[in-house]
């Protein structure tokens, strides 16, 4: 079981909303993946009618909202778009993302820090998009963050955990859950970031877009569960030097 | 003073005309394969040796669109303000030479509009008017955001190069997004094509979105008028200042359109024809080269063009439009800027879409952020 702030969580596999054919697809893509925590762009969503399509399609009593900034571009902005999806979503979750550059949408490290300050403050949960800086991790944890979601590659890239010696360091020494949030396209990707240790994963575009949605969302759960197993049996290690099955020196230890 | 007009100085039409033309099936295909596409490559994917790659461009265009896009489309409306217009421009139907009566919505006709342009479910509005600074200028823009601001999430404009003080006046009172086609790169002949007004100033338009980046517009569109002259050409040069937008003004979100010369009222015949193969060329060019730039199409293309171009990298696309002041209700009679194509209502459209496997996205953004 994952636990992040007040919840736990039994699936370790986060999902988006964006990207889908439909919203009918999302819903039962999602409800395929077993996710529990669904992130909706508050861009998207018409805050002042809650009878809005997307909305409708993750009302289930298991799908816990995970309301993201994306499309803020200070702390500012961020701090008043989560205190209004607060009202309107009836969530104190946010999904911290503040990309001032449209292009790359690389999150603005000093201006999430500036904003996970305050929100905590303010009593949200907070997990940030950020990028995989094990320096800012710490600086967030003091900061208050419920957790760190540390991007694997560029959003919507698909190609992996390019980060991966940043996040087995952020990994490692982090007090908080850690998310490897952006870049995952297949997957063994996934799998290959429960194996080193991560608390969970969160994954838009590769469901999204792929050929079959309900298919690939079943295949991203299997893997996570994968991955995760294999983090908690203790993966063998890897070493650059024979190991004799049959070790000469064996008859010390007795 | 315009720092794009440093670099645009840099190139002559005549050899970057030529460059295009000299391409050849290798240069394609490099292009085709080429991870990090600069404007050699762009050259190459609209050039007529592109021409029997148009399939292979198709895919790509398709894949790398939805990667970043998704299966979704985005649905936008013009809302025509004025056709007041101080400009001659040979090939546009507010042409001040063109004697047909004028009209500028008031605040009453305007709120008119809305309400039916809200009834047909949008959430995007592009507010169009003709250049004429005494009647539609600053003054009344911000008097118009006022008023709609609060029934739209997104607001875009598409009126006459304003001054960089004007556009900061703007942007906090809700515009998002500012448009601005240059029509043509080609310096001499734009003079051809606006021989009077405001808009014969080529610098002053040029720079434009430099103004527009300085004042910190959120997003904004680039393009140019396809007819008037190369369009191979013009294109490049697009795509030469898209560039230079991208690496100054980091933080703006860019769009795309391709508008073909349309009939309109005292027309101008194009002076260089785009068929709809070359038009769909010349989208999945812009897609491979860019793969984050928003490319819109609009009502001016046909039915059959629209249904299939939007699985080659179009991200936007409007439907019911009228182009003319007061058209969806007040005055449907006025004058139309030009004759739109696909006369489908915006439900026709989301059906479409829908049936093509894409999400029809009437909300992304929202006066908060």
């Amino acid at each position: 079981m994952l636990k992040i702030a007040d919840k736990t969580f039994k699936s370790r596999l986060f999902t988006g909303t964006g990207k889908f054919g439909s919203a009918k697809l999302m819903e039962e893509a999602l409800l395929a993946s077993e996710s529990e925590l669904v992130t909706v762009a508050l861009k998207r969503v018409d805050l002042q009618h809650k009878e809005d399509d997307i909305l409708q399609h993750l009302n289930h009593s298991h799908l816990n909202l995970l309301p993201n900034t994306s499309g803020v571009r200070n702390a500012k902005e961020a701090v008043y778009a989560a205190q209004l999806a607060r009202e309107a979503l009836e969530t104190n979750w946010v999904k911290l993302e503040i990309h001032p550059d449209p292009k790359y949408l690389m999150p603005d490290p000093i201006e999430t820090l500036l904003a996970t300050e305050e929100l905590a403050k303010l009593g949200f949960i907070v997990l940030p998009y950020i990028h995989a800086d094990p320096v800012l991790c710490k600086r967030l944890e003091d900061a208050g963050t419920a957790a760190v979601m540390p991007l694997g590659s560029p959003i919507g890239s698909n190609k992996g955990l390019k980060t991966i010696d940043f996040l087995e360091i952020i990994i490692s020494q982090s007090k908080v859950p850690v998310v490897i949030d952006a870049g995952i396209g297949a997957p063994s990707d996934a799998a290959k970031a429960m194996e080193i240790g991560a608390d969970a994963v969160l994954v838009n575009t590769a469901i999204a877009v792929a050929g079959n949605p309900v298919e690939m969302a079943i295949a991203f759960k299997m893997a996570v569960e994968a991955g995760r197993k294999a983090y908690e049996a203790k993966l063998a290690k890897t070493v650059n030097h024979a190991v004799a099955s049959s070790p000469l020196t064996s008859f010390l230890d007795v | 003073m315009s720092e794009f007009l440093e670099i645009f100085k840099q190139y002559h039409w005549d050899d970057v005309k030529a460059s295009i033309y000299n391409k050849n099936h290798i240069d394609v295909e490099e292009a085709l394969h080429n991870p990090k596409r600069g404007l050699e490559d762009f050259k190459a994917l609209v050039s007529p040796a592109a021409s029997a790659y148009l399939e292979p461009m198709a895919q790509l265009s398709h894949q790398l669109t939805q990667k970043r896009f998704g299966k979704t489309l985005q649905m936008y409306i013009p809302l025509y303000l004025s056709n007041e217009c101080n400009n001659i421009c040979t090939y546009c139907g507010f042409s001040l030479d063109n004697k047909i009566k004028r009209k500028t919505l008031s605040p009453i006709e305007i709120m008119q509009e809305v309400s039916v342009i809200k009834n047909m479910g949008y959430d995007h509005v592009l507010l169009v008017t003709g250049e004429a600074n005494q009647t539609v200028h600053v003054d009344y823009f911000k008097k118009v955001l006022d008023l709609i601001r609060p029934h739209f999430s997104h607001i875009s404009m598409e009126v006459q190069p304003l001054d960089q003080e004007d556009y900061e006046a703007l942007i906090p009172l809700g515009l998002n997004t500012v448009l601005v086609y240059q029509e043509t790169y080609h310096q001499e002949d734009y003079k051809k094509h606006h021989p009077k007004g405001k808009k014969s100033n080529f610098e002053y338009r040029l720079a434009t979105p430099d103004r527009l980046g300085r004042a910190g517009i959120h997003k904004m569109g680039l393009g140019v008028l396809i007819g008037l002259e190369d369009w191979r050409t013009d294109c490049f040069f697009t795509a030469l200042h898209l560039q230079y937008l991208e690496k100054t003004y980091w933080q703006t979100k860019y769009s795309l359109s391709f508008p073909r010369l349309r009939p309109f009222s005292g027309g101008l015949e194009p002076k260089v024809a785009m068929n709809d193969r070359e038009l769909a060329q010349l989208i999945c060019a812009y897609r491979i080269f860019n793969e984050e730039v928003e490319l819109s199409i609009s009502t001016r293309e046909s039915t059959s063009f629209r249904n299939h171009i939007i699985k080659m990298g179009i991200t936007s696309i409007s439907a019911g439009s009228k182009t003319n002041p007061g058209g969806y209700t007040v005055a449907p009679e006025s004058l139309e800027q030009f004759e739109i194509s696909d006369e489908r209502s915006p439900q026709e459209i989301a059906q479409m879409i829908k049936n093509s496997g894409y999400e029809v996205v009437w909300k992304d953004w929202d006066q908060v952020l």
